[in-house]
C-alpha cells in the first residue's frame, strides 16, 4: 500500500493514500465525538482548514468529502462562535431592511471575497452578501441555497459578518413571503377541514389484505 | 475518473442509450416481485438473523447486529447509581435532535410545556439533513390521501398499522403548509404550484422537493425556529438509560455528557425518543447512507424498559448507494435521479428492472444482476455494481437539469473527477432505513406509559418497506403528534401519579435475565458511536472510557 504524510495539528502521521481526511484521522487513532456528523457532505460538522507545501494559500474542505494530499497540514474547525439573531419570524417583512436590522454588520462588507474563496461548497458567498445589502432577497436565497452551514466563511470575514445566518434568513423570507403559496395546497387544506376524504380512508382501513391488494394491483399510475 | 477496466463497460452503455430510451420495461407482476424478493433481498438470508433471547420481543428474529445490542448489559452498574434528587427536572424530555425531535420540541413548547432536548451530536446531525429526494403529500387535484394510503400499504406489504398510515397521509397536506409558512424553499412554478414528481411505488406525482437538499432545507428552517423560540437544548449529550418509576412509567433518562463523561439524571413527566435509525450497525456488513450517530440507541434503552418493537426483521437497503469511488462507498444517490430519467444499466449496457419499482424490489434486482447473473461492473477494489445512466437525465429532462436539480450529487462526484452529466455513476445497495422500530399508536405513544417515540425509531407506519418521501413526512407528522400528546400529559391534562420513586430497577431486572441465559459480561450497549479506527486502536481509548473515571 502506498502511504502519504499528513500533519494533524502539526503532528506527523503516515496514512494510506487515497483516504478522505475523515478516514485518515480515524486511521491515526482518533475517534470522533466532535468534527463528524453525516459523513456525506450535508451537515457541515467537519469543516477542515489545511495548507500544502506547494502553495501559500489556505485551503478548506469538508473532511468527509476531501481526499488527503501528501504534505497536508490540517486542523478541523468543528465549531466557531457566531451570534444568530433571534426573531419572531411571523412578524418579519421580506425586505432588505429586515436583513440589515437583524444583521447590521453586513453593511461592513469590504468586498474582499475571502468568504467565497474559503467556501467548501463553492458558493459565491460575497455575492449573496451583496445581494442582501441591495435588498435582493430572491438572489440572496438562490445563491446561498447549497449552504451546509459549516461556518468557515465567518472564520475568515474581516468585517465579522456571519454570512450563513444571513443566507438562512433570506431563504426563509423568500420561501414564506416572496415565493407564491401553492394554490392547490390551500384547496386541499379546505377539503381536509371539510372531512372530504374521511369516509374513503375509513373504507380502506376496513378492508382486508386481499381486497386492498386487488385495489393496489390495478391502481392507475400517473404518466 | 474511471479506470480503463471500467471504461469498456461505459462504451457499451453509451452504445445502447438510444435503444434504451424507447425501451419499455413493465412493472413486475406481484408474483414475480415476490419471487425476486425471496431470492435476493438481504432480509431473506436465514443465517443473517437470530431469535432474540430476552425482553418483550423474545423469540422474534432480528439481524445479529441488533440482537447483540439487545442481549447486552448497560454501560453503567444500576446498583451503584443512587438517585436522590434529579439534576434536571422538565416536563418533556426529548432524546434526539433530528427532524422528529425538533418538530416535537416546537409543538410541546408551543403547547406550554417546559422542554429539554438532548442530542449526542449537534442539533441537525441527523438522517433528516441527508434526505435528498423529497417529501410526499397528496395535495394535487388528481391525488388524494386515500390514494396515498393505498400506495403506502402496498409498499409496506400490507403489514403497516392502518391507524398510523391514516395519520401519515391525512396530516401530510398540513405538514407541507406548515413548512411553507416556515419558509422552506420548495421547487415551485412561478404561480406557486409545487413541482412534484414520482418516487418508487407512488401512483401520483406527489414528491415535493427542494432541489436535492430537501432534508437539509427543512432541517435548517426547523433548527432556526428551535433557536428563535429558545428551546432548551443540550448538545453532545446522549441518553444511556431510561428512568422508570414504581409503576413502570417512564420518568426521564440517565444522560451522558459525551465530552467529559458526566452522568446527569433528567426527570421528566413525559419522554420522547427520537433517536433515529441504525445504519451505523452495518447489518450484514453493508455500507450505509446514514449519519455518524445512527446506532439504534433509543431502541436499546426503550427495549430494556419493556417497549415492544415491531418489524425488526426488515431493513431497507437503498438500491443506489455509491459503489465507486471507494472513498464515498455507501453514500446515497437519491431516488430522484431515477425519478427524473436516469436508468439502471448492467455491465453489458442492458436495463434489467423498471427503475421506479419499490426500493426493496430495485435493490433485489441489482443484487441479482451482480451476484447471480454476473453482469455487474467490477471496481478496482473488487466490488461490484451497476450503472446509473445519469447523462440520460440531461437528454430526457434538458441540459442543465443535473446542476439545477441535483447540485449536491454533482458536487459529490466532481470532487473525485467524475462528471455525472457526461459519465454514468456506479451504484450498489446500501443500508438506508430501519423499517421497524418501537411500536407506537397514532399519538406517538409506546406501550410504556409516559414514553413517546417519533421518527425512524418508531415502527409500524411503513410496514415492511418504506416508500421514498414518506420518511421526511413521518418524522414531522409523528414528531408533532408526540410533541402535542406529551405536552398534554406534562400539563396534567391526563392524571400523572406523583411521588413515585424513580430509578433503574428495570435495568437490574434485565441484567438478571441476561445473566440467567449466560450473556457475556463484556457485551454492552447502547453503542452511541461507531469505532472506525484500525487495530490496535479499535475498542481502546474510546470516549466511553471517560464514563468509568
Amino acid at each position: 500500500m502506498e502511504y502519504v504524510t499528513i500533519y494533524v495539528m502539526g503532528k506527523e502521521y503516515q496514512v494510506p493514500k487515497g483516504l478522505t481526511i475523515m478516514k485518515a484521522l480515524e486511521e491515526t487513532g482518533y475517534q470522533f465525538v466532535r468534527g463528524a456528523g453525516c459523513r456525506g457532505g450535508f451537515c457541515g460538522a467537519c469543516g477542515t482548514v489545511f495548507r500544502t507545501r506547494d502553495s501559500y494559500k489556505t485551503k478548506v474542505g469538508l473532511a468527509c468529502q476531501t481526499v488527503i494530499e501528501d504534505g497536508m497540514y490540517l486542523t478541523q474547525l468543528p465549531f466557531y462562535p457566531a451570534n444568530k439573531a433571534l426573531y419572531d419570524f411571523k412578524k418579519l417583512a421580506p425586505t432588505g431592511e429586515t436583513l440589515v436590522a437583524l444583521y447590521p454588520e453586513v453593511m461592513r462588507c469590504i468586498a474582499c471575497n475571502s468568504c467565497t474563496k474559503i467556501c467548501p461548497q463553492d458558493i459565491k458567498v460575497m455575492d449573496y452578501v451583496n445581494a442582501a445589502i441591495r435588498g435582493d432577497i430572491a438572489k440572496c436565497a438562490d445563491l446561498s441555497f447549497n449552504c451546509v452551514m459549516c461556518g468557515l466563511c465567518a472564520t475568515r470575514c474581516p468585517a465579522e459578518i456571519v454570512q450563513y445566518y444571513v443566507g438562512l434568513l433570506a431563504r426563509r423570507l423568500y420561501g414564506a413571503y416572496i415565493a407564491k403559496p401553492a394554490p392547490h395546497l390551500k384547496t386541499r387544506q379546505k377539503e381536509m377541514a371539510e372531512k372530504k376524504f374521511d369516509d374513503e380512508i375509513a373504507k380502506l382501513m376496513a378492508m382486508d389484505t386481499k381486497a386492498l391488494k386487488e385495489l393496489y394491483d390495478k391502481r392507475d399510475i400517473e404518466k | 475518473m474511471y479506470p480503463q477496466s471500467m471504461q469498456e463497460s461505459i462504451k457499451k452503455l453509451n452504445e445502447t442509450r438510444n435503444f434504451r430510451m424507447t425501451q419499455k420495461i413493465p412493472l413486475l407482476t406481484p408474483e414475480a416481485k415476490q419471487d425476486l424478493l425471496k431470492r435476493f433481498h438481504p432480509d431473506y438470508i436465514e443465517q443473517a438473523m437470530r431469535e432474540i433471547k430476552v425482553g418483550p420481543n423474545k423469540g422474534e428474529r432480528t439481524p445479529h447486529e441488533f440482537a447483540d445490542l439487545f442481549e447486552a448489559y448497560s454501560l453503567i452498574d444500576p446498583q451503584k447509581i443512587e438517585i436522590k434528587k434529579p439534576d434536571i427536572e422538565t416536563d418533556v424530555l426529548i432524546i434526539g435532535g433530528g427532524g422528529a425531535g425538533c418538530a416535537a420540541a416546537l409543538e410541546a413548547q408551543a403547547a406550554g410545556a417546559k422542554v429539554l432536548l438532548v442530542t449526542k451530536l449537534r442539533i441537525a446531525d441527523a438522517n433528516t439533513t441527508m434526505a435528498q429526494g423529497g417529501i410526499q403529500a397528496a395535495d394535487k387535484p388528481n391525488d388524494s390521501p386515500a390514494i396515498h394510503y393505498l400506495d403506502v400499504m402496498g409498499g409496506g406489504g400490507y403489514k403497516n398499522v392502518p391507524d398510523l398510515v391514516r395519520a401519515l397521509v391525512m396530516d401530510a397536506p398540513e405538514i407541507i403548509a406548515w413548512l411553507e409558512e416556515l419558509g422552506v424553499m420548495f421547487d415551485k412554478s412561478p404561480d406557486g404550484t409545487m413541482q412534484t414528481i414520482h418516487g418508487g411505488g407512488t401512483s401520483r406525482k406527489r414528491m415535493h422537493a427542494c432541489r436535492d437538499y430537501t432534508g437539509l432545507e427543512i432541517m435548517r428552517c426547523i433548527k432556526d425556529e428551535i433557536i428563535n423560540r429558545q428551546v432548551k437544548i443540550m448538545e453532545f449529550t446522549s441518553a444511556i438509560e431510561l428512568l422508570t418509576d414504581e409503576d413502570g412509567r417512564c420518568a426521564g433518562a440517565l444522560l451522558l455528557n459525551m465530552e467529559n463523561g458526566q452522568l446527569l439524571v433528567a426527570q421528566a413527566k413525559a419522554t420522547i425518543i427520537a433517536t433515529g435509525g441504525a445504519g451505523r450497525l452495518h447489518v450484514q456488513g453493508f455500507p450505509t447512507s446514514n449519519h455518524y450517530g445512527a446506532t439504534a440507541d433509543g431502541l436499546v434503552i426503550a427495549y430494556r424498559a419493556g417497549a415492544k418493537l415491531v418489524f425488526m426483521d426488515t431493513i431497507q437497503y437503498h438500491p443506489t448507494g455509491v459503489a465507486f469511488p471507494t472513498q464515498i462507498v455507501g453514500q446515497l444517490i437519491t431516488e430522484k435521479t431515477r425519478s427524473i430519467g436516469a436508468q439502471l444499466v448492467n455491465a453489458e449496457g442492458e436495463r434489467f428492472i423498471y427503475e421506479l419499482e419499490t426500493r426493496d424490489t430495485v435493490a433485489s434486482a441489482i443484487i441479482r444482476e451482480c451476484k447471480e447473473r454476473k453482469k455487474g461492473v467490477t471496481t478496482p477494489t473488487g466490488d461490484s455494481g451497476v450503472w446509473l445512466d445519469t447523462p440520460l437525465i440531461e437528454i430526457v429532462s434538458g441540459p442543465g437539469t443535473i446542476l439545477k436539480q441535483l447540485p449536491a450529487m454533482y458536487r459529490q462526484f466532481i470532487n473525485f473527477g467524475i462528471d455525472m452529466t457526461k459519465e454514468p455513476i456506479l451504484t450498489y445497495p446500501t443500508q438506508h432505513y430501519q423499517n421497524g422500530g418501537i411500536l407506537i399508536n397514532d399519538k406517538g405513544e409506546s406501550n410504556i406509559p409516559g414514553l413517546y417515540v417519533a421518527g425512524e425509531a418508531a415502527g409500524g407506519i411503513h410496514g415492511r418497506n418504506r416508500l421514498m418521501g414518506n420518511s421526511l413526512l413521518d418524522i414531522l407528522v409523528f414528531g408533532r403528534r408526540a410533541g402535542r400528546a406529551s405536552a398534554q400529559v406534562a400539563l396534567g391534562l391526563f392524571p400523572n401519579k406523583k411521588n413515585s420513586k424513580i430509578g433503574l430497577t428495570h435495568i437490574i431486572k434485565y441484567h438478571q435475565e441476561l445473566e440467567a441465559i449466560g450473556i457475556p459480561k463484556e457485551r454492552k450497549s447502547p453503542k452511541l458511536l461507531p469505532d472506525y479506527r484500525p487495530a490496535p486502536f479499535k475498542g481502546h481509548f474510546t470516549f466511553l472510557d471517560r464514563l468509568n473515571m
